[in-house]
């Protein structure tokens, strides 16, 4: 029995949705991360989902970028976080607001 | 002699000005004194010689010399252009006879002063400027020595700027008249606009020949009203004669000169000048040049009855002369008006000297209350006061009676007028004889030792004596009336006046009433109350108190709001209303920038939903 | 004999040269300042010698120079010279080196930038006035602000950053939406050249706006009420060199800009508006006369002065008539020169007693008769008196105002006697009554200051006595301009003159 291209896409959105509710209520930086790189992992899902539906193959090609482009910021973003622990001892993403105006 | 000279008897004053301006210093008083006299009494001979020329050859072409031009622009183009004619002639011998005159008596006034040669540069500046004015061949050129006049006057009543009340009083002139002046600028403009062109042989012809359908216009009766409010101006008529009396902060000679003898005329040239225009004027000259004239000319002998100071006598004095002239223009008789104004520039010249005497000989002193007893140590100024006051109040026979026994034969048809002019005459001689009880009879008032004034002052007075005396036999019949007969060609035709021996008699009954009126109310000291009325004289019928309320006042009130309410804190602040809206704007705005990561997220969103969505619809 | 293109060209960058000259050069004030006085009098020299050689009757641009800048937007580098620009470039040039001598030893404090910023000040002032392409104008419009604002912020008096400030945003407030006419007007037309602008025709409907918004940018910087705000502040803070400046030249970029752009360029929109802009400049000559009345700082008496003095500018130049356009724009002239000398004066006063409070001085006729002297002339220039460059300017605006409506000339003649009430005013209080002991300890007047007062005297006799040579070059581009503007049939006008 195989499973219908639709529910991939389902599962995509349902992830995509997952992640982005974590960016938006979680306060953790760290989960604020894993939520982002839920958001991306959901899209790669769909563009994998939609290569393998259209035979076009630009979609995996596009989920390798994204692959790549995730890594890079976890790496940087992970350094800046743990800065940012080590200067004002939180992970606490609301309480990082130096830049308000 | 050619019209090449004309242009000298300017170029003449004002080197000399310019001369004594510069090396004045260095030339001392003397070569001062030499340059000063010499260039002006180089001018008068000038005059002389040009002015035989013009009545040896009748009909032939009034020399007028065309400088350069002056300004151009488009179909605008104005010469510097001169022109000598009859009227022209007649004010240059004036202004260059009777100014050579005072600048000899200046030689001895001011012998003290320390600012001798910027004086005597004043004072020829003054001579040349009168001179541009007169010998003007247009309206603009006329203009042009009419505000330099005023700049002159300005220069010379605040020669003593470091008493402040000379320094205001030089300020007061300068904007009273530049009043006149805006009206005159005016004037010019809309006498332009209508006839085409300022030059005045131009405008004789064009309005000559009956008016050319010009008659009565509107317009002309415009620029006439304007002209003449100019006039009123310099000539110190109602309402713009609160200059005058404050103008005699000024050395007496200026007083003399300028005061009484020539610049205040220049009014009466105008109109003189301009008789075509004023002529086809309609209603102008019997409706308001003359009844102007005549108030004036009541109101401020009236004034002068009640005033101390001698000068001050002799300044209302002047202004009400004025109106006379202006009275006699009014009533068509032009001759006479410049007859008087002869007449006037020698005995009131002679007036304002004999009372420069009395100031040298008594340091200043010129109340009339701190004087007297002058006539037996200065018999030469006594007898030159008396025969002033004399000619003043129409004597015979002195040069006075004639002239103005021609305004009162001239003004005969106008009633009332007639009657003003009569009544003022007796107040004239009333006030002139006070003055001269007052100042020369009775015993001195004041400590010192007075006597004559010195050659170069005494000569002038007397010269001025004789003039005062005889000059009037020039307007008489029996001698060929020679005055009338060399200005009739300026307006085509105006005989000599025969009055009937009736109308002199009454003249001559009023003028003499009010000398006995004089002598009886002052004789010994008095001075009468004339209670109530004193007290309006005092304030001239409150014409000075009327300009500080209703102008003085309220124009520095108001140009104080502007500065302050309007300017500062009006439009100023409506400037800084907008910056601070950016600034306040900006402050909201930035409320928006919270620094809170997970609200900029949301912001993310909201937009990339936004987009999406149009995106999708569209 | 036409000269040379890059004539023009090097007219306007030889002060730039100059400025280049003293930033290179060791710190000695004496020869700084020289070789600045030798730059500015090179670009003297220039303009004297265009002017002289300039042929009356010349209705356009005379001398043309043009090549390419950024020829794919359609910029060029156009300069050009008529008879309506020569006046001022030779304005410009007369003003700096008096302005520099006039002030020789005023300034002690980094000498160097000073002088580096008034040369470059010259160089973008004369740019302004011989720009021909309207990006090129914009450019030198700004560059005219940045120096400016320098010298008033540097070595102003004690309320020098706040009048800087003020004058640079107000300023730029208007230039900024010019800069918008500039780029929509090339969107209509696809070019930037002046020549080319003012051969074509312009469709009406976009006039309007475009009129507007430069309108707007030259009507702050004349200053036209009730723009006229940043002024009084401005010219007061300023140095004495920047308060000669600004009122001598900055003022007339703004009347210039008008003449050229506004009614050059807008010749429908200018004649709508003309009504609003005689208005204006009625409310500006009484408005600033009074409230010139009214001050107690001299310095500010002279820049309300100003206001008032421009008001008849723009008055000619709105009357649209020849005699109207040509009286303002010897106007232009005649106040840079008196409004010029006043503000020496001023400087020659503040110098010595280190106050403007017109109530600090008195009877400086007494102790400094050749300045006093000096100073009628000037105060009498800038009260029109006939013999004097004013009376000639202002009469032919009001005959100008007159043919346009005699009740403009009416009103305006009301400017003609409260001139004279502020002067003598000040004249008054700061020249008669008897000097006060502070007054009698003031140095003589130096040399400098006698000299550039003295040349500007002369100037303003020469033009009272003589205005021909000045009026005979514009008449030609005026009365073109005038003709295109009011494009009505000229009445048959009945003015002859005078001819004996």
């Amino acid at each position: 029995m195989t499973v219908p291209a639709g529910a991939y896409l389902v599962l995509s959105a349902a992830l995509f949705t997952l992640g982005t509710v974590g960016v938006l209520v979680r306060r953790t930086a760290l989960v604020l991360f894993m939520s982002i790189e839920l958001m991306l992992n959901a899209v790669n899902l769909a563009f994998v989902t939609l290569a393998r539906v259209h035979g076009d193959l630009g979609g995996q090609l596009a989920a390798f970028f994204v692959l790549v482009v995730a890594a890079v910021e976890v790496v940087v973003g992970l350094s800046i976080l743990v800065h940012i622990f080590r200067t004002r001892d939180t992970v606490d993403v609301d309480e990082v607001d130096l830049l308000r105006g | 002699m050619g019209a090449w000279a004309v242009p000298w008897v300017v170029a003449l004053p004002l080197a000399g000005a310019l001369v004594n301006g510069l090396w004045g210093g260095r030339l001392g008083r003397r070569g001062v004194s030499l340059v000063a006299c010499l260039s002006v009494l180089g001018a008068f001979l000038l005059s002389v010689a040009l002015t035989r020329d013009l009545v040896a050859s009748p009909g032939a072409e009034d020399r007028t010399v065309r400088l350069f031009e002056w300004i151009a622009v488009g179909d605008f183009r104005i010469p510097a252009a001169l022109v000598w004619d009859r009227l022209a002639a007649l004010l240059a011998l004036v202004v260059t006879g009777v100014g050579f005159l005072i600048h000899v008596y200046s030689v001895g006034y001011m012998a003290e002063d320390p600012d001798y040669s910027r004086y005597f540069t004043y004072l020829n500046l003054f001579v040349a400027s009168m001179l541009v004015l007169v010998l003007g061949a247009n309206l603009l050129v006329l203009f042009v020595g009419w505000e330099l006049v005023g700049l002159c006057s300005y220069l010379l009543i605040g020669f003593w700027f470091e008493r402040p009340a000379a320094a205001a009083a030089g300020r007061k002139a300068f904007v009273v008249n530049r009043v006149g002046d805006a009206a005159f600028v005016l004037g010019i403009l809309s006498t332009g606009s209508l006839l085409g062109t300022l030059d005045f042989r131009e405008m004789a012809r064009l309005l000559g020949e009956g008016g050319g359908g010009l008659r009565g216009h509107p317009a002309l009766v415009t620029s006439a009203l304007l002209l003449f409010a100019g006039a009123t101006g310099k000539s110190a008529q109602l309402p713009l004669y609160v200059w005058l009396p404050d103008a005699m902060e000024g050395p007496t000679p200026v007083s003399a000169l300028i005061h009484a003898a020539t610049m205040v005329t220049a009014g009466v040239f105008l109109v003189g000048r301009l008789w075509p225009l004023f002529e086809a004027a309609g209603p102008v000259l019997p409706w308001v040049v003359a009844p102007v004239g005549a108030a004036t000319a009541l109101f401020a002998a009236t004034v002068a009855v009640v005033q101390y100071d001698l000068k001050r006598v002799l300044a209302y004095s002047t202004i009400s002369q004025l109106g006379y002239m202006f009275l006699a223009l009014g009533v068509g008789g032009g001759t006479a008006a410049f007859f008087h104004l002869t007449t006037h520039a020698f005995f009131k010249a002679l007036l304002f000297l004999a009372a420069g005497s009395v100031m040298h000989a008594l340091h200043g002193q010129i109340d009339l209350r701190r004087l007297g007893g002058l006539w037996k140590s200065m018999p030469l100024t006594f007898l030159g006061f008396v025969v002033g006051a004399a000619s003043l109040s129409g004597i015979p026979p002195l040069s006075g009676f004639w002239s103005k026994e021609e305004i009162l034969h001239a003004a005969h048809g106008s009633g009332g007028l007639w009657l003003v002019a009569l009544g003022t005459s007796f107040v004239t001689a009333y006030y002139a004889t006070r003055a001269a009880v007052l100042a020369f009879l009775g015993d001195p008032q004041s400590p010192g030792r007075p006597h004559d004034p010195p050659p170069a002052m005494a000569w002038p007075l007397a010269g001025l004596v004789v003039l005062s005396a005889v000059g009037g036999f020039l307007g008489a019949k029996w001698l060929g009336a020679p005055f009338h007969a060399f200005l009739e060609p300026a307006w085509g035709g105006h005989e000599a006046p025969a009055p009937d021996l009736g109308e002199v008699a009454l003249a001559v009954a009023v003028a003499t009433a009010g000398v006995v009126a004089g002598w009886l109310a002052h004789r010994g000291r008095r001075e009468p109350q004339l209670g109530p009325v004193r007290r309006a004289l005092e304030a001239q019928w409150g014409v000075e108190a009327l300009y500080e309320a209703a102008v003085v006042r309220p124009g520095r009130a108001l140009a104080h709001l502007l500065s302050e309410a309007v300017d500062l804190r009006g439009v100023d602040r409506a400037a800084s209303a907008l910056a601070e809206a950016v600034v306040r704007a900006g402050s909201t705005i930035r409320t928006w920038q919270t620094g809170n990561v997970r609200q900029y997220a949301a912001g993310l969103l909201a937009g990339a939903v936004v987009l999406f969505a149009y995106w999708v619809l569209r | 004999m036409r000269p040379p293109s890059w004539i023009l060209s090097f007219l306007v960058f030889a002060p730039a040269v100059g400025a280049a000259l003293v930033a290179l050069a060791p710190r000695r004030d004496s020869l700084l300042r020289g070789i600045a006085l030798a730059a500015s009098l090179v670009s003297l020299g220039v303009a004297a010698y265009l002017f002289w050689n300039f042929p009356p009757g010349e209705p356009g641009f005379w001398i043309t120079e043009s090549a390419g800048w950024v020829p794919a937007l359609g910029i060029g580098y156009r300069l050009g010279v008529d008879g309506i620009s020569l006046p001022l470039v030779a304005l410009t040039a007369l003003l700096f080196p008096v302005a520099l001598v006039g002030t020789w030893e005023a300034v002690r404090s980094r000498v160097k930038e000073y002088l580096v910023l008034l040369l470059l000040l010259e160089t973008a002032v004369l740019g302004t006035f011989l720009a021909l392409d309207l990006v090129l104008f914009y450019v030198f419009w700004e560059a005219v602000l940045v120096p400016m604002y320098f010298l008033i912020g540097l070595w102003g008096s004690e309320r020098r950053a706040y009048a800087a400030l003020k004058f640079f945003l107000f300023t730029m407030a208007g230039s900024v939406l010019m800069l918008l006419a500039i780029a929509g007007l090339y969107l209509a037309t696809g070019t930037f050249d002046f020549q080319a602008l003012t051969a074509g025709q312009i469709p009406a409907a976009l006039q309007g706006w475009l009129f507007a918004a430069f309108a707007l940018a030259f009507a702050i910087k004349v200053p036209l009420f009730p723009l006229h705000t940043w002024l009084p502040d401005a010219h007061t803070e300023a140095p004495t060199a920047g308060s000669v400046i600004l009122a001598g030249l900055l003022l007339k970029m703004g009347t210039y800009g008008l003449v050229r752009f506004g009614l050059g360029l807008f010749p429908e929109a200018a004649r709508a508006a003309s009504p609003w802009f005689l208005t204006l400049a009625v409310v500006g000559i009484l408005y600033g006369a009074a409230v010139a009345y009214a001050q107690r700082d001299v310095k500010r008496l002279v820049a309300y002065s100003s206001v008032s003095h421009l008001g008849f500018v723009v008055l000619g130049t709105f009357a649209l008539t020849p005699q109207g356009l040509a009286g303002a724009l010897l106007q232009m002239v005649n106040h840079g020169i008196s409004t010029g000398a006043l503000f020496l004066m001023v400087g020659v006063l503040y110098e010595r007693a280190h106050t403007r409070a017109l109530d600090a001085f008195g009877g400086v006729a007494r102790v400094m008769p050749t300045f006093a002297a000096l100073s009628l002339f000037v105060v009498f220039s800038s009260a029109a008196l006939p013999g004097t460059n004013g009376f000639v300017g202002e009469f032919l605006v009001l005959l100008g105002a007159f043919r346009r409506g005699p009740l403009w000339a009416a009103l305006a003649a009301g400017g003609v006697v409260l001139s004279a009430v502020y002067l003598l005013w000040m004249v008054q209080r700061v020249y008669f009554g008897a000097p006060t002991p502070q007054v009698r300890a003031f140095p003589p007047l130096r040399g400098y200051e006698a000299l550039s007062l003295a040349v500007l005297v002369a100037a303003i006799l020469w033009i009272g006595l003589y205005p021909r040579p000045w009026l005979a070059r514009s008449e030609a581009a005026v009365q073109a301009l005038v003709q295109r503007v009011a494009q009505q049939a000229q009445t048959p006008s009945p003015w002859a003159g005078g001819r004996p």
